[in-house]
C-alpha cells in the first residue's frame, strides 16, 4: 500500500468515526449524562491495543518494557473498571420499574390506606 | 511463527483481525446508542463491553504479538485494581471514580507514545533510518517479518503520536487533579495565580508544542520528550486546579473527550482502525456530551476553561457574603414534622448533601411516611443536582423512588407556585435566587429549581457554609425559609420519628 493512501485512509475512518460520535449523542435526556460519560470513557479504553501492539515488539529495552506493563495496567483500568462501573450505575436505573408493579403499594398511590 | 497450520495463520490474518475490529466498533457504536435511552442503556454498555472483548482478543491474535508474560502481568494488575475500584466505590463517589479511569486511559497514551519515541524516536524527522522504520509500520499490516524497503517513518507518524503523548498527559494530570477536588483531597475551590493564569497557561501550552515540534523536526532527545510530557502534565494541572468543583463536571466530561481524541491520534501512528474508531466516536459524542451539561448549567465551556467560579467570580461572592445581614431562622425537627404532616403538597429538593450522607434511603421513609397521610409528594430534579448530571437519579432510584415522582426542572418549576412545602435536603447552588435576581452574582443566569415560590422552604443543611461554588445563598435569608442544621441522614430520620409520633 502507499503511505499515502494509509494516512487518507485513515483519516477517512477518523472523519466518519467522529459523525457517528456526533450523531448517536446529539440527544439524550439529562439523567443518563453521568452513566453516559462513564460509558464513552470505558470505551477509549480502547488505547489497551496500544499497549498490547507495542508489547509484541521486538527489541524492546527493560525500560519500554516496564513503560508498557504500566500502560497496559492503565489501559485495562480504565475498560474494566468503566464498563463496571457504569453497568452499577444502570442497575440502578434497571431497578425502577420493579417496585412499582409488585413491591408495596404504598409506593405509588398510598391511597388503599 | 511460520510453521503454524493453515486454521492458525487465517485465525492470524490481517483480513481476519479487521474483520474483527469492524465486529467491535459494530458493537460500540450500537452500545452507545442505546446507552443514550433509558430503557436500552444497562443492553447497551453490556454490547459495547462484549465489542471491546472482542477487539482485545483480536488484538492478541497478531503474529507479531509477544512478551505474553508481560501482556498478562499488565492486565493481572490492571484487573486486580480496577474490578475492585469499580465494584466497591460508594455511589456518591461515583463522579470522580470516573474522573480516575480516565486519567488512567490518558496515562495509558502518554505512556504508549513515550515508549513510540524510545522505539523509532531516531527516525522522527529524518529519511535515512529505514531499518526501524520496518518495525513500525508493519505493526497495523502484521508482516513484522518482513523486510520492506520503505522511506523512514512518514512525519504523520510523529506527528500524531506527539500529540497523543501532549494530550494524554494533559488528561492524565488534569483527571488526577478533578479526582483530588471531588474527593476533597484538593480544596474544591478555585486555586490560581490570579489574573497572571492565562498567560502561564499559555506559555505552558506553547512550550509543550516547541518541545514537540521540535522531536517531529529531529531533535532525538528522549531528555526533550520527558520535558515535552512534564510540561504538558503542569499544563494539566494549571487548567484544572482554577477551576470550581461546581463546574468539574465539565471538566470531566472535557478530558474525556481530550482521552478519546488522543486514543484516535494513537490509532493513526500506530495504524490500528479499532484505535482511530472508538477514539474519535468518544472524542466526538464527548465533545457533544460537554456541551450539553454546560448547556444545562447555564456556563460556556471557553468561560470554564478561562478560570471557571474562579477570580472575580469567588471574590464576589465573598463580599456579597457581608451584605446579608438578615436573620436566619433555625427550626426543629419536631416543627419541621408538624410543617410537613399539614401540607397538601411537599417537593424534596435533593442536592448533594443528601448523597454525602447517603440519605435517600432515610428520605424515602420519610416520603412514605408522608404519603401514608395523604400528602402529595415529589421530586424536584436539577440537570446538576449533586456534582454530575443524573447524580440524584441514580441515589434516588437505589432507594426505590418511583420513577413517576421524580420531576425534572421545567416540570417541577412551574408546579412551586402550588407546593406547600419544598424540602431542601443538602442542595444549595442549584436553588440559589441570586441565579435569576443578581446580575452580579457568578452563577446569574444559571437555571435554578425555584423552590422560593412555593409557600414555606425547609432547608436541611450542615452549617452555613456556602455550597460548591462558594457563594452565599439568598434563600436561607428568606423570611419564609427555616433552617434544619443537622446531617441530612439523621436529621431526616429524627423528622420521620417525629411524624411518627403526630
Amino acid at each position: 500500500m502507499i503511505l499515502g493512501s494509509v494516512l487518507t485512509t485513515n483519516l477517512a475512518i477518523l472523519v466518519l468515526a467522529g459523525f457517528i460520535g456526533f450523531v448517536v449523542i446529539s440527544k439524550v435526556p439529562n439523567t443518563l449524562h453521568t452513566p453516559l460519560m462513564s460509558g464513552t470513557n470505558a470505551i477509549h479504553g480502547i488505547v489497551l491495543l496500544g499497549g498490547l501492539l507495542l508489547l509484541g515488539l521486538p527489541l524492546l529495552g527493560a525500560f519500554s518494557k516496564v513503560l508498557l506493563v504500566i500502560a497496559v495496567a492503565f489501559g485495562t483500568i480504565n475498560v474494566v473498571g468503566g464498563f463496571l462501573v457504569t453497568d452499577r450505575m444502570l442497575e440502578m436505573f434497571k431497578s425502577k420499574p420493579k417496585p412499582k408493579g409488585e413491591d408495596d403499594d404504598g409506593a405509588d398511590g398510598g391511597a388503599p390506606k | 511463527m511460520s510453521s503454524l497450520p493453515l486454521a492458525s495463520s487465517f485465525l492470524q490474518s490481517e483480513s481476519f483481525i479487521y474483520v474483527l475490529y469492524i465486529v467491535a466498533f459494530s458493537m460500540f457504536i450500537q452500545g452507545l446508542r442505546g446507552l443514550a435511552g433509558p430503557t436500552t442503556a444497562v443492553r447497551g454498555n453490556r454490547i459495547a463491553a462484549v465489542g471491546m472483548a472482542i477487539a482485545v482478543i483480536a488484538t492478541l491474535l497478531y503474529p507479531s504479538e509477544g512478551n505474553w508474560g508481560l501482556i498478562a502481568l499488565g492486565m493481572a494488575i490492571g484487573t486486580a485494581v480496577g474490578v475492585p475500584a469499580a465494584r466497591n466505590v460508594k455511589m456518591t463517589a461515583m463522579p470522580q471514580m470516573v474522573a480516575l479511569f480516565n486519567g488512567v486511559g490518558g496515562g495509558a497514551v502518554a505512556l504508549i507514545s513515550w515508549v513510540e519515541f524510545r522505539h523509532h524516536g531516531s527516525t522522527y524527522g529524518s529519511k535515512t533510518h529505514e531499518a526501524s522504520y520496518a518495525i513500525v509500520h508493519e505493526l497495523g499490516t502484521g508482516l513484522a517479518h518482513v523486510t520492506v524497503t520503505q522511506p523512514a517513518l512518514p512525519t504523520y507518524v510523529a506527528i500524531f503520536s506527539v500529540f497523543a503523548a501532549i494530550i494524554g498527559s494533559v488528561s492524565f494530570w488534569g483527571s488526577n487533579i478533578a479526582f483530588g477536588k471531588l474527593q476533597e483531597i484538593i480544596p474544591g475551590r478555585p486555586i490560581s495565580f490570579g489574573s497572571a493564569q492565562q498567560a502561564v497557561n499559555l506559555v505552558l501550552l506553547v512550550l509543550a508544542v516547541a518541545a514537540g515540534v521540535d522531536l517531529i523536526a529531529g531533535a532525538n532527545s528522549e531528555l526533550l520528550f520527558i520535558g515535552m510530557l512534564i510540561l504538558a502534565a503542569l499544563l494539566g494541572n494549571a487548567v484544572v486546579l482554577p477551576i470550581g468543583g461546581a463546574d468539574m463536571p465539565v471538566v470531566i466530561s472535557m478530558l474525556n473527550a481530550f482521552t478519546g481524541l488522543s486514543a484516535a491520534a494513537t490509532g493513526i501512528a500506530l495504524n490500528n482502525p479499532a484505535l482511530i474508531v472508538a477514539g474519535m466516536i468518544v472524542g466526538a459524542s464527548g465533545s457533544i456530551l460537554t456541551n450539553l451539561m454546560a448547556t444545562a448549567m447555564n456556563r460556556s465551556i471557553p468561560a470554564i476553561v478561562a478560570g471557571g467560579f474562579g477570580g472575580g467570580g469567588a471574590v464576589e461572592g465573598a463580599s456579597g457574603a457581608g451584605e446579608h445581614e438578615g436573620t436566619v431562622r433555625s427550626t426543629s425537627a419536631a416543627d419541621a414534622a408538624i410543617q410537613l404532616a399539614y401540607a397538601n403538597r411537599v417537593v424534596v429538593v435533593p442536592g448533594y448533601g443528601m448523597a454525602v450522607a447517603q440519605a435517600q434511603h432515610a428520605v424515602r421513609e420519610l416520603t412514605k411516611e408522608l404519603e401514608k397521610r395523604g400528602v402529595e409528594v415529589s421530586y424536584a430534579i436539577h440537570p446538576v443536582a449533586g456534582r454530575m448530571p443524573g447524580h440524584m437519579n441514580v441515589l434516588l432510584a437505589e432507594a426505590d423512588v418511583p420513577y413517576d415522582q421524580l420531576k425534572e426542572m421545567d416540570d417541577a418549576n412551574p408546579e412551586f407556585q402550588r407546593t406547600d412545602v419544598s424540602l431542601v435536603i443538602g442542595a444549595n447552588d442549584v436553588t440559589n435566587p441570586a441565579a435569576k435576581n443578581t446580575p452580579s452574582s457568578p452563577i446569574y443566569g444559571m437555571p435554578i429549581l425555584e423552590v422560593s415560590d412555593s409557600r414555606s422552604v425547609i432547608v436541611i443543611k450542615r452549617s452555613m457554609n456556602p455550597g460548591f461554588a462558594g457563594i452565599e445563598n439568598e434563600l436561607y435569608f428568606d423570611p419564609k425559609t427555616s433552617m434544619l442544621f443537622g446531617d441530612a441522614k439523621s436529621a431526616v430520620s429524627e423528622i420521620t420519628a417525629e411524624l411518627a409520633q403526630i
